[in-house]
């Protein structure tokens, strides 16, 4: 009997064992299909005139430069929004708010705005700059929309970082007599400097992916344009569009653009995995 | 006392340099901070007022109708909102296992060697962005899925049987399904990254003294870690399916777009997201750009109420 159940206690082992271990063979044969495809794809798409023509018409030769451009441009200018207003609520969490309600409710605040559906910060974008305040859809409108999804990781990573930071760093601003905000520009955010910079890079690392956010905002532009206030073509609106075209060559460059959007993002998850000797994760 | 402050070397002595900035530097943060909570609220209130034509012309009809037609300008969301749980859903039931076991595979039985490759490769893959599966959806697994599963499983599956019902559709590739298993290669290196931190925070000794015991692997997994972790585990998952909700391209390419309200799982549908995304810069009126604003709506209640509930079962210390 009780061999029995011995047996029967090892057989389920060896099953479970033997699942983690599939679970894993598949997940990763998925993931390497997918990024195998890319690489297979987007290489053959790519040559000199992706990186130094605009997007064609359907048929003529063209190639990406208006959308990288624009996606560099657009990433730039979220980004100096987001460092500027996430830095400093992140700040504001770890060294003025603490565990007051109102610290408690902003940290709430930021959690959900951390996962929330990337197509609705677009929408809100929208009815706020294209629809009324602006009145058209513009690069600026997009930017405020890519700043948007990345100040709440920025935040999280400030304020994760500066609360590692040593109570007796802190004291050691006060025992100088500087004031509190020298005192954490100086000490503080030097300290923390590797730890923030993770926290931009996963940031841009996002933004740069992200489609949905973008269509309703900086929309598209066939041609080369470096104007804020007009529609901006970027790397992310014009896979969608042109992969979802009956254009071979379109059907090409989509796949080109998707390679280098999925090496930019990589790259800025590399380094920031560097950065910070220590893995951090938003 | 006195005699001290009315030192003169004392009152002589010069405020900080810079001290007259410190409220000010104060103020700055406090605002920034402050900028979150009302972009939140500017969310909500933006979708609310946008989307109002709508919920006032149609009221209750709109979560309940399925028609939905610019032409007529007739709008009804049941079909997007099906479509957006049911695939959530499933992506959810295809991804949970393996995504566990790969977790677990991570912390117990993984070679210390690949360890670290195979983790930081989970963790990089979460950050692919969301067009690229999107492409290789529509292009890749969609042709191949109509090809050598679809047709095969609609020609061998019993006439009249629910099986039958479950299957037909338009043989492309394009529906409901296989936009869930896009959906479940997204947000599975996610939900592993996520549930094998959680995993590797039980105690050492505490699984040890599991295995102290003569308790298998499989028990220690089941009886030790996982009740430790059991709180938090089902936040990760609800983030897991917020995700899943809310996302967008990988979903817009692969789902079919149509707005009935989906018959089967090989039928063609659309999930608010993808709806919004296909036609918001196409509306034809006013009342059709409400009808998607008020759909954008729909979809900030449902993900507010997944995530708030993660967010509370994950508590403040696990931040995944």
């Amino acid at each position: 009997m009780a061999s029995l159940r011995r047996a029967r206690r090892s057989i389920a082992n060896v099953a479970f064992t033997g699942f983690c271990w599939i679970a894993t063979a598949v997940a990763i044969a998925a993931l390497a299909l997918i990024l195998w495809s890319l690489l297979r794809q987007g290489v053959g798409g790519l040559n000199l005139a992706v990186f130094t023509q605009s997007t064609p018409a359907p048929g003529s030769p063209g190639g990406l430069l208006n959308a990288i451009v624009g996606s560099i441009i657009l990433c730039v200018l979220a980004m100096v929004l987001a460092v500027l207003v996430g830095v400093l609520a992140g700040t504001w969490l770890a060294e003025y708010g603490r565990d007051t309600a109102y610290a408690q409710a902003v940290r709430f605040v930021n959690d959900i705005l951390l996962s929330a559906p990337s197509v609705l910060v677009g929408l809100f974008v929208y009815y706020i700059l294209v629809a009324h305040v602006i009145g058209h859809f513009s690069a600026i409108a997009g930017s405020v929309a890519l700043a948007l999804i990345a100040v709440p990781i920025i935040t999280r990573t400030t304020e994760d970082v500066l609360k590692l930071q040593p109570t007796s760093l802190r004291e050691s601003g006060v025992a100088l007599g500087t004031p509190h905000w020298v005192a954490i520009r100086k000490i503080l955010w030097k300290s923390a400097g590797s730890g923030i910079l993770t926290g931009g890079l996963l940031a841009f690392a996002r933004i740069s992916g992200e489609t949905a956010p973008l269509l309703f905002t900086s929309l598209n532009n066939q041609f080369f344009s470096v104007s804020l206030t007009q529609p901006m073509a970027s790397l992310p609106i014009v896979i969608f569009q042109f992969a979802l075209s009956a254009y071979d060559d379109w059907v090409r460059l989509a796949w080109a653009g998707a390679l280098i959007t999925a090496a930019a993002v990589l790259a800025a998850n590399i380094l920031a995995r560097v950065v910070t000797r220590e893995p951090r994760r938003s | 006392m006195t005699a001290a402050i009315d030192d003169p070397a004392l009152s002589r002595r010069s405020p900080p340099k810079g001290a007259a900035l410190d409220p000010v530097f104060r103020y700055a943060c406090f605002a920034a901070a402050t900028a979150l909570l009302a972009s939140l609220t500017g969310v909500v209130v933006a979708l609310a007022i946008g989307g109002w034509p709508a919920f006032a012309k149609f009221g209750f009809g709109f979560f309940t109708s399925t028609e939905w037609n610019p032409v007529t300008e007739q709008f009804g969301a049941l079909g997007p909102i099906v479509g957006t749980l049911v695939s959530a859903v499933l992506a959810l039931i295809l991804s949970l296992p393996i995504a566990f076991g790969v977790a677990v595979f991570l912390v117990e039985f993984c070679p210390t060697l690949l360890r670290r490759p195979i983790g930081v490769a989970v963790e990089l893959l979460a950050g692919v962005p969301s067009i690229v599966y999107g492409m290789w959806g529509l292009f890749v697994f969609a042709p191949f899925f109509a090809m050598h599963v679809q047709l095969p499983l609609m020609s061998a599956v019993p006439e009249g049987s629910i099986w039958e019902k479950l299957t037909q559709g338009v043989p492309n590739g394009a529906n409901i399904f296989t936009a869930s298993v896009i959906l479940a290669i997204m947000i599975l290196p996610y939900m592993a990254a996520v549930l094998r931190e959680l995993l590797m925070t039980v105690p050492q000794q505490l699984r040890e003294s599991g295995y102290g015991m003569g308790s298998t692997s499989l028990e220690v997994v089941m009886s030790v870690s996982l009740p430790y972790v059991r709180r938090s585990a089902v936040g990760a998952v609800m983030l897991g399916l917020g995700r899943a909700l809310g996302e967008t391209m990988a979903v817009t390419f692969i789902i079919g777009n149509s707005h009935n309200l989906p018959k089967s799982l090989f039928d063609s549908g659309s999930t608010i997201a993808s709806t919004i995304a296909n036609e918001f810069n196409e509306a034809t009126g006013a009342m059709h750009t409400s009808a998607l604003i008020a759909l954008g709506l729909v979809l900030f209640m449902i993900t507010f109420v997944v995530l708030a509930l993660a967010r509370a079962l994950l508590g403040s210390e696990t931040r995944a």
